[in-house]
């Protein structure tokens, strides 16, 4: 059983729908218990990074969602801010601290005074799969998904990162440490090109 | 880089649209989930619902519409028409719709968009503009006014003043009708949408005119829009979007596509 958690941020449904549509059983849960026994996790969520850490503390949800991916190597897919709350911190809405699962901070975009960059990044863009991973098996190496976000992870060299983006700079799109997956982009959102990224992770992790 | 969205817009009255749609055959089709996997299939990049219901029941048919929506299209769609505070907000978009738009409502009171942010991050939130093209004065510098009831009411309010106003207060896109060029099919309004679309940093969806693939070329490149809103051009099967997708490839323009 995927359980996708819920943490009082965001839109849930459309995650559940797009994996009953591959045919994948999940539950929308905040219970310990069921987060702990899952096949696999996907943490959701938009909206602010201080609001949902606040949420997933108040719960003590933080120790809990990350108990099974530690001790478990319980399958994890961050998407947009749950892809950011997988990080060690962020700016948003001043300073916090992630779960802390990746080792690298989310921050805003940097701003171009040059160019009229809109913000949040909204809309289909091209990822740049940058290493072969099995969450992008049977994508091209440069593939359309869906993104709405305003704080990202700049790009670094660290092995993990899968997919690359670009809006007035590079930034991470995509990451899988082992286990620990996360993308900024929506792929519930994201057509077929995501609907095959979803599957991947229901398949093969 | 970015690519730009062509975005169908449906009206909904009761859980049905307002008129049908005629697909392959001719075939009139009322239902709007339907239609917007038509559309979907198609590649359109998003789908907006205006839900102009009156009625409480047809609101809750209008959820049920939603939700079987989000469980046949998988990409983003917003509800507008009728949300007047958080908890119309909080159903729609836990019945599966990304964002939700509020016009009138939000002039009325402003304060629904920062609440509405606060609860739902502002990529949920987009503020619908209705706006004429009046006489430039001190009250409208921008000379253009907003508009509300379906562009019958004059507000009194800039355009301008109130794009920007409607950032700060935390909206995260700007769709912009112009009620002088809506229904025509002869072009978006050009000059106003680069003028607010260069002045905020929030995306612009241009609405309001479009009648032939170029009308969207001109308002994604002159006009500076980040999407383009198109009803009867493909209601009427015009075009299909992939058609009007193409076009703007062989254009230059950056859009996604399917194939």
């Amino acid at each position: 059983m995927i359980v996708i958690i819920d943490y009082g941020m965001g839109n849930l449904f459309s995650i559940q729908s797009a994996l009953h549509y591959l045919g994948a059983q999940s539950i929308i849960s905040s219970d310990p218990h069921r987060i702990n026994n899952a096949d696999k996790l996907i943490l959701p969520g938009v909206g602010s990074f201080y609001k949902a850490m606040s949420n997933l503390k108040a719960t003590n949800l933080d120790e809990v969602v990350k108990e099974p991916v530690i001790k478990k190597n319980t399958p994890i897919l961050g998407i947009c801010l749950g892809m950011q709350l997988l990080c060690s911190s962020s700016t948003e809405d001043g300073f916090s601290y992630g779960l802390g699962l990746i080792d690298c901070p989310v921050e805003r975009f940097s701003e171009n005074k040059f160019v009229n960059l809109k913000i949040p990044h909204v809309g289909f863009d091209t990822v740049t799969i940058t290493k072969k991973n099995k969450l992008f098996d049977g994508l091209d190496s440069r593939a359309d998904f869906y993104f709405t976000h305003s704080y990202r992870m700049a790009y670094t060299d660290q092995l993990y990162v899968t997919g690359t983006c670009s809006h007035g700079e590079q930034f991470i799109a995509a990451f899988a440490k082992e286990h620990i997956c996360g993308t900024q982009f929506h792929p519930e959102k994201s057509q077929t090109n995501g609907l095959v990224l979803l599957k991947n992770f229901i398949e093969k992790f | 880089m970015i690519s730009k969205r062509i975005i169908p817009c449906l009206d909904v009255r009761d859980g049905k649209l307002t008129k049908g749609i005629k697909f392959k055959g001719n075939v009139d089709i009322g239902d709007p989930v339907e239609v917007a996997r038509e559309y979907y299939e198609q590649g359109a990049d998003e789908i907006v619902f205006y839900d102009i219901t009156a009625s409480s029941e047809g609101r809750n048919i209008m959820i049920d519409v939603v939700k079987r929506v989000a469980q046949t299209i998988f990409i983003p769609f917003s509800v507008g028409g009728g949300i007047r505070n958080v908890e119309d907000m909080r159903r729609v978009i836990m019945a599966g719709a990304e964002k939700v738009s509020v016009n009138s409502a939000a002039v009325d009171d402003p304060s629904i968009i920062t609440e509405g942010a606060r609860a739902f991050g502002s990529q949920c939130i987009v503020l619908g503009m209705d706006v004429k093209k009046v006489k430039v004065s001190e009250k409208i510098p921008s000379g253009y006014e907003i508009v509300i009831h379906g562009g019958r009411k004059y507000t009194g309010i800039d355009a301008l003043w109130w794009a920007k106003e409607a950032q700060s207060l935390g909206a995260g896109e700007i769709c912009l009708n112009s009620i002088d060029a809506d229904g025509t099919q002869e072009g978006y309004e050009l000059n106003l949408t680069s003028l607010i679309s260069d002045n905020v940093q929030i995306p612009v969806i241009a609405s309001g005119g479009a009648g032939k693939p170029k009308d969207l070329a001109d308002v994604l490149t002159k006009g500076r829009a980040d999407a383009a809103l198109i009803a009867s051009m493909v209601h009427y099967r015009t075009y299909t979007i992939t058609e009007i997708k193409q076009y703007l490839k062989e254009h230059e323009i950056k859009t996604r596509m399917l194939w």
